[in-house]
C-alpha cells in the first residue's frame, strides 16, 4: 500500500463542517488541502445599503460561537468613522462582556472540544461518564461567561441585543455586576485547576515557526483594542492593515485563505499569537501559572494551544474581576453618533485569533461597502501547513488513527468555521 | 432503563451561525441531565461519533441554501421519526434569505473573487419547504428554556407549550414600560411571536423580530404607524421587516410593499 488518500468528510467538535483532503505516492505526501464547505452566507454583500445602527445585530449572525466579536469590531469600526469616543465605565462593560465570551467560548472548546482529544475519548459525555465531577466543573465555569454575557448583554448569550454604536441601550445597574463577583472568584480557582490539569497532558512532538499576528494595546492584554503587531517587526495602525494582509480565493474551499502580503505568506492568529506577543502584559498571576505549567514567553507547538486558551480562561476571569469590583454606572448609557460619510475599522481578537472590518458609509449613515476578515480565513494557510507536517510526522499510522491527529492540529486551532462564512471532509488519497 | 434503550437523538446543521445548537450546550445546569435522558447519536458540534440513523428525534438547525443540503435534508426526513427545526434559519430561512430579493450572483461578485468555485442556490429557504416538519421552533437564536421543553414533550409525547401571542404580552407580564408608547421608539414586538421573554424592550430598545411573525400579525397597521406617527421613511421600514426572519411569509410581503 504505497498510496493512499485520507478523507475527512465531516470534522467533528469544530463550529461549522470542514474537510481534508492528503494525498500521498509513495510516502511522500503530494498535496494536502483543508476546505470549508460552509456553503456562503454572503454577509458583505447583503450588508450594503444597511443602516449602520442595524449593523452590528446583523454581524452577531456570522458567528454563534463569538457574536460579540462581530458586534463589537462592527461597533467600533462605526464610532472610528463617526469620531465617537467612549467613556471609561462603557469600555470598562464592554472589556467585561468580552471576558465573558472568552470564557464561554475557551471553557467550552478547552473541555468538550479540545481535551477528549488528549483523553482518547470522542466526547464530552464520555468524559462524563469517566469523570462527572470534572465535567461538572467546566459547565459551571462556562456558564459563568454566559452569566457575564447575559448581565452585560441584556437577558441573553448568543446575540446579545444591548451593544450600540457609542455604547449600550441599557447599562447595568451596579448591584447587577457586583453579583458577578462570587462566581469569578471560583472562577479564578477553577482556572488555576484547568491549567494544571491541561498542562499535565501528553503533546505530539510538532514546532513551527510561525509568523505570529495579533492586537497589542499599550496596558492591556489585548482582547478589545490595540495596534496590529507581528513577532516580525510589524507595527500597525489598523488603517493600514490591508496593505499587509489580503484573502484569496482557492478552488477547495468556501472559505477565503488569508495571507501577508508579500508572497501571500501564510501568518498565525489566535492564542498562540496573542500570548507571545502581549506575554509582559499577562497579569502577574496568569505568568506564575504559565510558569509552573513549564511554559516559556512563546509557544510554537500548536497542540498546547490547550494550555495556552487555560492561561487566557484565567487572564480573564482576573480581568473581569477587577472590572466588576470597581463598576460604577456610567451617566449615560451611550453617547449619540453624528453621522457624516467616513471609512471606519475595527479589529477585536475573537477567542480565535484577530477579526479584522473595514467599513465605508454615507452621508445617510448607510454602510457603501464592508469588508470583514475572520479569523478562521487568515489560519487557513497555515492550519494546511500544520497538517503538512503532522501527516509526514505520522504517515505510518493507519488510516482512521491519522485521520484523528489530522482532526486535532486542526480542532487546536478552535476554527470557527461557520464564521469563515463557511468545515471537515478529510480525504487521504494514497495512490 | 439501558444505553440501548434510550431514545436516539440526532442534531444536523446546514446554512446557520450555530447559535441555535450551541443553545443546547447552553444548557449548562440541565445538559447532564439530557445527556442521561437521550442518546447523543449525532451532534458535529460536540461528538467525533458519527451514527447513522433511524433516530428518534432530530434537530434541525439552517436553512437550505445549495443543491447537496437540499439532498441531505431528505435523507435525514427518511432517517427520522420526529423532525423538529430550531431557529430563524431553518423555520423561515434567515438572514442568509436577503438573497431571495436580490440577484445571488450579484452577492457572489462581491465576496468571492472566483465565483465559479462557489455552488450556491438562488435562494435561502426554511426546512419546511423540502420536507415534512413536526414542529418550528422559532428564534435567533432560539430559547434554550424552550428548546428543553419542546425536547421534553416530544419525548413524553405531548404538545409542547410553546405560545404564540405576540411580544407585547411579555413586556406587559414583565413590567416593562412600551418604548413605542413611552418614547416613539419604532418596535416590531405587536406583530412578533412571543418567546424571548421580551428581551429588548427591557434593555431600552425596540424588537427587531428576531422571533419571527405571530400568528396573523397585523403588518401593515403597524408600517402605517412607523410612517405616520414615528415619522420613519419606506426604506427604514423596509428594512425593519427585511431581517433576520425576512422570508417569512408576513414579514416578506410587508417589506415588498415599500420598496
Ligand atoms: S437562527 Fe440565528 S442564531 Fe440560529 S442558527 Fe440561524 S442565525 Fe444562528
Ligand atoms: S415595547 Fe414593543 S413589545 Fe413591548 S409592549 Fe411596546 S410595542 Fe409591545
Ligand atoms: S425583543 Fe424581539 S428582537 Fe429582541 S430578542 Fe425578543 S424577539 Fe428578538
Amino acid at each position: 500500500m504505497s498510496n493512499r488518500v485520507i478523507k475527512v468528510d465531516a470534522l467533528a467538535r469544530v463550529e461549522g463542517e470542514g474537510s481534508l483532503y492528503v494525498r500521498v505516492k509513495d510516502n511522500e505526501i503530494k498535496e494536502v488541502r483543508f476546505g470549508i464547505f460552509e456553503p456562503p452566507r454572503f454577509f458583505e454583500a447583503f450588508l450594503q445599503g444597511r443602516h449602520f445602527m442595524e449593523v452590528p445585530d446583523i454581524t452577531a449572525r456570522i458567528c454563534g460561537i463569538c457574536p460579540i466579536a462581530y458586534q463589537m469590531g462592527a461597533i467600533q469600526a462605526m464610532e472610528n468613522a463617526f469620531g465617537v469616543e467612549v467613556p471609561g465605565p462603557i469600555r470598562d462593560l464592554r472589556r467585561l462582556i468580552y471576558c465573558g465570551e472568552w470564557i464561554e467560548s475557551h471553557a467550552l472548546h478547552v473541555y468538550m472540544l479540545h481535551a477528549p482529544d488528549f483523553l482518547g475519548l470522542s466526547d464530552a459525555i464520555q468524559l462524563a461518564k469517566s469523570n462527572r465531577d470534572l465535567v461538572q466543573k467546566a459547565l459551571r465555569l462556562k456558564k459563568i461567561g454566559n452569566d457575564l454575557l447575559e448581565a452585560v448583554g441584556g437577558g441573553r448569550a448568543i446575540h446579545p441585543v444591548n451593544m450600540r454604536v457609542g455604547g449600550f441601550f441599557r447599562t447595568p445597574r451596579k448591584a447587577e455586576i457586583r453579583a458577578l463577583i462570587p462566581d469569578l472568584e471560583w472562577a479564578i480557582q477553577a482556572s488555576h485547576d484547568t491549567i494544571r490539569l491541561v498542562g499535565g497532558f501528553n503533546f505530539p512532538d510538532i514546532e513551527q515557526n510561525y509568523t505570529f499576528v495579533s492586537l497589542r494595546h499599550d496596558r492591556e492584554y489585548a482582547i478589545h483594542e490595540g495596534r496590529v503587531v507581528s513577532n516580525r517587526g510589524l507595527d500597525i495602525g489598523l488603517p493600514e492593515f490591508l496593505d499587509h494582509f489580503d484573502e484569496e480565493h482557492v478552488k477547495h474551499s468556501n472559505a477565503l485563505h488569508g495571507f501577508q502580503k508579500p508572497g501571500k505568506q501564510p501568518y498565525h492568529v489566535g492564542p498562540l499569537a496573542r500570548y507571545a506577543i502581549n506575554y509582559d502584559r499577562l497579569h502577574p498571576e496568569t505568568l506564575s501559572a504559565a510558569k509552573s505549567a513549564g511554559l516559556g514567553p512563546v509557544v510554537r507547538n500548536p497542540f498546547q494551544s490547550i494550555v495556552v486558551r487555560s492561561l487566557e480562561i484565567l487572564q480573564v476571569c482576573l480581568d473581569a474581576l477587577t472590572i466588576a469590583k470597581n463598576y460604577e454606572e456610567p451617566d449615560q448609557p451611550h453617547t449619540e453618533p453624528v453621522v457624516r460619510a467616513a471609512v471606519g475599522y475595527g479589529a477585536t481578537e475573537a477567542p480565535r485569533g484577530l477579526c479584522f472590518h473595514r467599513y465605508e458609509i454615507d452621508d445617510q449613515g448607510l454602510v457603501k461597502t464592508a469588508r470583514i476578515m475572520p479569523p478562521t480565513a487568515q489560519n487557513q494557510k497555515i492550519i494546511e501547513s500544520d497538517l503538512w507536517k503532522v501527516v509526514a510526522a505520522h504517515l505510518s499510522l493507519p488510516d482512521e488513527d491519522l485521520k484523528w491527529r489530522c482532526e486535532q492540529a486542526i480542532r487546536n486551532y478552535d476554527p470557527c468555521i461557520s464564521c469563515a462564512t463557511h468545515f471537515l471532509k478529510l480525504t487521504v488519497d494514497r495512490e | 432503563m439501558s444505553a440501548r434503550e434510550k431514545p436516539r437523538l440526532g442534531v444536523f446543521k446546514f446554512s446557520s451561525c450555530d447559535g441555535c445548537q450551541l443553545s443546547l450546550l447552553d444548557c449548562e445546569l440541565e445538559l447532564l441531565a439530557v445527556t442521561d435522558a437521550v442518546e447523543i447519536a449525532y451532534f458535529l458540534e460536540a461528538t467525533r461519533k458519527d451514527m447513522k440513523g433511524p433516530f428518534d428525534v432530530v434537530l434541525v438547525e439552517g436553512s437550505i441554501t445549495t443543491p447537496h443540503e437540499a439532498e441531505l435534508i431528505r435523507q435525514i426526513r427518511k432517517s427520522a421519526k420526529v423532525l423538529i427545526t430550531i431557529g430563524a434559519c431553518a423555520t423561515s430561512g434567515g438572514i442568509q434569505a436577503l438573497r431571495n430579493f436580490a440577484d445571488v450572483n450579484g452577492f457572489l461578485d462581491i465576496v468571492y473573487a472566483r465565483p465559479d468555485y462557489i455552488e450556491t442556490l438562488d435562494t435561502a429557504t426554511p426546512i419546511a419547504d423540502h420536507v415534512q416538519v413536526d414542529f418550528e421552533l422559532r428564534g435567533c437564536p432560539i430559547n434554550k428554556y424552550q428548546l428543553l421543553e419542546v425536547l421534553n414533550a416530544f419525548l413524553n409525547h405531548r404538545k409542547p407549550n410553546i405560545p404564540n401571542y405576540a411580544e407585547c404580552i411579555e413586556c406587559k407580564q414583565r413590567g416593562t414600560v412600551c418604548v413605542m408608547v413611552a418614547k416613539g421608539v419604532a418596535c416590531l414586538g405587536p406583530v412578533t411571536q412571543a418567546g424571548c421573554g421580551g428581551l429588548c424592550p427591557a434593555s431600552h430598545r425596540g424588537c427587531f423580530g428576531c422571533f419571527g411573525p405571530m400568528e396573523s400579525p397585523n403588518t401593515t397597521a403597524l408600517a402605517d404607524r412607523f410612517l405616520n406617527e414615528l415619522g420613519q421613511d419606506k426604506g427604514t421600514v423596509l428594512r425593519a421587516f427585511r431581517s433576520f426572519n425576512a422570508n417569512a411569509p408576513a414579514f416578506r410581503e410587508e417589506s415588498l410593499k415599500h420598496e
